[in-house]
């Protein structure tokens, strides 16, 4: 066992790859050496590689995602990196109505096995450069949507998804991509669509992943010392979703609440809610509950985003008066 | 220009031609008399362009087209039959009939996209062309779109990048004069659009997209320079568009005079006479080939027409090579 950030632990599973497999390559703004990518996740890539493989590109994210996907359909197993989530959306065509599409258009001819791996923030860096736009892509059907939490899943996830034969978005928390994690020296694939259940408990269900698990586990410590007992459920991926564990535990607790760091209108906890209240309505002691960010632009003064994002305390706040209401 | 044309090639062209011409023609006389019904975007007077690229390129070679596409499918080799059957939405259409007119594609015969977004096809061809190279392949990459892509963001991302990175690719702009329903110079100042290619440090022509033997030149040159590592060409090819942006949209934008003129400058007509002045093909020969393409077209239109829906259980299928989601 070794204690390595997530950055090193993609790395690590890029490297992996890219030496077992001549078909992959990477791309994106910075990535080769000495650059190594802005926050070094790609670093002596490129010095092993070569730069035919591990390709610096220009500032065009259309470009970028689009030599993915067409070296994608060629037989190649693209990573295209486009740093922040906050810059898909120039390139949004390309992922939406290409890579998500030309399998479907084609009638299975064709097919797009890309990594798109991109930033997520909890208010990092203002408006623009700290996102999580994670429900955008979840209504666009075609992509896989991976977000992970931990170093040792980040490396396992991301072997997963440059085998899978879909296009898939792989989403890089920046409040987790420097914490370190314990990995093994066994670097094996973790299978998309399976949830993590980080903690066992009887009360409530905690969905969560990426940046907002920090403050879920802080609010399941909250709720602890009130003796109130929360599951933690890291989802880790959002398509596909792994819907047995969400039933499983919520049946169990018969209460959920979704904690993320997207917005809360149309975030994708509406989505896990309905699903829950669908499947298990009559079970439930209180509505599922959401938690997200505000509904505004992201904030670049300290003070206005001290209550932006859902804390351990707000989120404990919310679920003990879920509780207390349920008592009445 | 460059390369010369021999009677075969001739030939090839001019069959794929009348083929395109042909068929076309008989898809608006079923979509006005109601026998077929779908969205269609003409491509009357860019026969040659399509056919000669389909000449020029190997079946292995690839090209990434746009919605006005039925000339450009036909001309890299697509079955008729199949493509009909997709655009009326039928099991055996090259998509099970789930793409539909403006999503064709055959990769088997290097028709890898059609995509219905305007310039959305030039960033894809990029990428497979750099397959091409990481392949040492030889495999060359034709990105064909109209004018109107010119103007928009992704065009120029995918010509500066195959540029810097010397891809085996083509950009081939076939110029009708309109963007949608707007004529070239109200919506840029560039008159002659392969001066864009200057920009990327890229060759740029412009020729006449009703001459085959002009185009036969410039293509070849281009092509030719992608095979041999010498990296990424423009080519600009001028036609004229005969009918409107889609099947059944008005031109109150063009004089009667003005869509007159255009029609008398259809290349068919022009080429089946100039394969007899070179002596290439006599008039029996052409003939045929006339007839040929007629019968064709109806044993299409009748497999098309003929064949199964497509069940209602692919439409969940697909959507992921792997699930689960």
């Amino acid at each position: 066992m070794r204690r390595i950030t997530m950055a090193d632990a993609i790395n690590e599973a890029l490297d992996l790859a890219l030496s077992r497999d001549d078909k992959v390559i990477l791309m994106g703004e910075d990535i080769a050496d000495p650059t190594g990518g802005i926050l070094k996740v790609t670093k002596g890539l490129s010095t092993k590689y070569g730069t035919d493989r591990v390709r610096a590109t220009p500032i065009a994210e259309q470009a970028i995602i689009g030599a993915a996907i067409g070296s994608a359909m060629a037989g190649y197993k693209p990573v295209a990196e486009i740093m922040f989530v906050d810059f898909l959306p120039v390139c949004l065509d390309q992922v939406v109505n290409h890579a998500a599409k030309l399998r479907y258009m084609s009638g299975g001819l064709t097919t797009v096995p890309i990594t798109i791996r991109a930033m997520v923030g909890n208010g990092e860096n203002a408006a623009q450069h700290s996102q999580s736009l994670e429900a955008i892509f979840m209504s666009v059907p075609g992509m896989k949507i991976v977000v992970p939490s931990t170093s040792a899943d980040a490396r396992g996830l991301m072997l997963s998804c440059i085998d899978d034969e879909d296009p898939c978005l792989f989403l890089e928390p920046m409040a987790c991509l420097f914490q370190r994690g314990e990995v093994d020296d066994d670097p094996q694939p973790i299978p998309l669509g399976t949830a993590n259940v980080l903690r066992e408990g009887n009360d409530v269900t905690f969905l969560s992943w990426g940046g907002a698990l920090a403050a879920t586990n802080e609010a399941a410590d909250l709720l602890a010392a009130d003796g109130i007992s929360a599951e933690v459920v890291d989802l880790r991926c959002l398509v596909p979703l792994d819907r047995q564990t969400i039933l499983r535990s919520v049946g169990k607790t018969r209460r959920a609440v979704v904690v993320h760091s997207a917005t809360r209108f149309a975030g994708p906890g509406a989505e896990i809610a309905a699903f829950i209240h669908e499947e298990l309505f009559g079970d439930l002691q209180a509505p599922v509950l959401r938690l997200g960010a505000l509904d505004a632009p992201i904030p670049y003064s300290p003070s206005l985003l001290a209550d932006f994002f859902p804390t351990g305390a707000s989120i404990a706040a919310a679920v003990t008066k879920s509780v207390e209401a349920g008592a009445h | 220009m460059g390369a010369v044309l021999d009677e075969s090639t001739a030939k090839r062209i001019y069959e794929k031609m009348v083929l395109i011409q042909t068929g076309e023609d008989r898809i608006i006389r079923g979509l006005g008399s109601g026998e077929l019904a779908f969205g269609f975007y003409p491509t009357r007077g860019q026969e040659a362009i399509a056919a000669t690229v389909g000449a020029v390129l190997d079946e292995s070679d690839q090209i990434a087209t746009t919605y006005r596409c039925f000339h450009d499918v036909i001309g890299k080799g697509v079955p008729m039959p199949a493509v009909l059957a997709e655009m009326v939405g039928k099991s055996t259409g090259t998509s099970k009939g789930k793409g539909g007119p403006m999503h064709l594609a055959d990769p088997r015969r290097g028709l890898m996209l059609t995509t219905g977004i305007v310039g959305g096809g030039a960033p894809i061809a990029v990428g497979l062309a750099l397959a091409s190279v990481l392949d040492g392949a030889g495999r060359v990459v034709v990105a064909t779109f109209g004018d109107g892509a010119t103007s928009i963001g992704a065009t120029h991302e995918a010509m500066n990048l195959a540029a810097l990175w010397k891809l085996p690719i083509v950009f081939l702009c076939q110029n009708n004069g309109f963007g949608e329903h707007t004529p070239l110079h109200e919506y840029t100042p560039t008159a002659r659009l392969s001066a864009r290619a200057a920009g990327y440090d890229m060759p740029g022509v412009t020729v006449d997209g009703r001459s085959v033997p002009d185009l036969y030149g410039a293509l070849s040159e281009a092509v030719g320079r992608a095979r041999s590592g010498q990296g990424p060409s423009f080519v600009e090819a001028r036609t004229e568009r005969i009918l409107g942006h889609y099947f059944g949209a008005d031109q109150p934008y063009r004089s009667e005079e003005e869509l007159a003129a255009a029609g008398a400058a259809e290349p068919v007509a022009p080429y089946r006479q100039w394969l007899l002045d070179e002596g290439f093909a006599d008039e029996a020969w052409l003939s045929d080939a006339d007839q040929k393409a007629v019968d064709l077209v109806e044993e299409a239109v009748a497999f098309a027409k003929d064949s199964p829906p497509t069940p209602p259980s692919e439409a969940l299928t697909d959507v992921f090579a792997t699930i689960g989601a």
